[in-house]
């Protein structure tokens, strides 16, 4: 399960699909780990009133595959589930949810923390941020799954 | 030929349209259509340098050349999660 959608997320939907997902028989995985993005109140000293989540749906799909590849890659025995939410959200509301599943903890972390550090880094979503006095697009990271550099960082961080 | 070019964030509100078709030549590139573009729309030369593109739902290098009918859609810097 790798999506977005406009929809409330569901975090139990995912854990269950990472955990019974592929070839893996019942009860092979010790550990899940799950991370839920949350909308902040405040940014850089402003009061946020909501952000608007824009995607290029294929193309985001496409890079939660890739994500889900490279985890793959680096932690054969983890299995990832991921749902990003789209359209505006208001503080408190959940804007991504995912879940890592893997036979040891070790493993679980790694991964689910590789997972954000990717999406921030490769996926076409945008956020604007509607906030007390005016509103601004909020830029990250040129995406570019082929740069080594930044998939070596993300890494760092998740074995960090 | 004629390729249609999607538009995200800050590029969407510069151009005030979320997709346009343009007719690029024979032999265009993703740069082809992007100079076009820019060329249409000043305000968005300067974001050159932190875009990255992709052409039918795949992340593609500048240098790729077009088809007929190919998507292109040009990514600011993205900013999900």
């Amino acid at each position: 399960m790798l999506c977005l959608s406009c929809d409330e997320l569901d975090l139990a939907a995912l854990v269950r699909v990472a955990t019974e997902s592929g070839d893996h028989p019942p009860g092979r995985q010790g550990a899940i780990v799950t991370f839920l993005g949350t909308v902040r109140g405040g940014n850089l000293g402003r009061r946020v009133v909501e952000l608007e989540y824009q995607a290029y749906e294929p193309l985001a799909v496409r890079a939660f595959e890739i994500i889900a590849a490279e985890i793959a890659d680096t932690w054969p025995d983890a299995r990832l589930a991921l749902h990003h939410r789209i359209g505006r959200l208001r503080p408190g509301e959940v804007s991504i949810a995912i879940a890592a599943a893997s036979p040891h903890r070790a493993e679980a972390f790694s991964a689910c923390r590789y997972a954000i550090e990717r999406v921030k880094q490769i996926a076409p979503i945008w956020k604007r941020e509607i906030f007390e006095g005016g509103e601004a697009w909020i830029e990250g990271a040129t995406a570019d799954p082929s740069d080594s550099a930044a998939r070596q960082a993300a890494h760092r961080r998740a074995c960090g | 030929m004629r390729v249609t070019i999607r538009l995200f964030a800050r590029l969407r509100d510069i151009a005030g349209a979320a997709d346009l078709v343009r007719d690029v030549p024979e032999g265009a590139t993703v740069e082809t259509a992007w100079q076009a573009l820019a060329t249409e729309f000043p305000a968005m030369a300067p974001h050159r340098a932190s875009l990255s593109a992709a052409v039918n739902a795949e992340y593609a290098r500048f240098t790729l050349a077009l088809s007929e009918r190919d998507e292109v859609v040009f990514l600011p810097p993205v900013s999900g999660g």
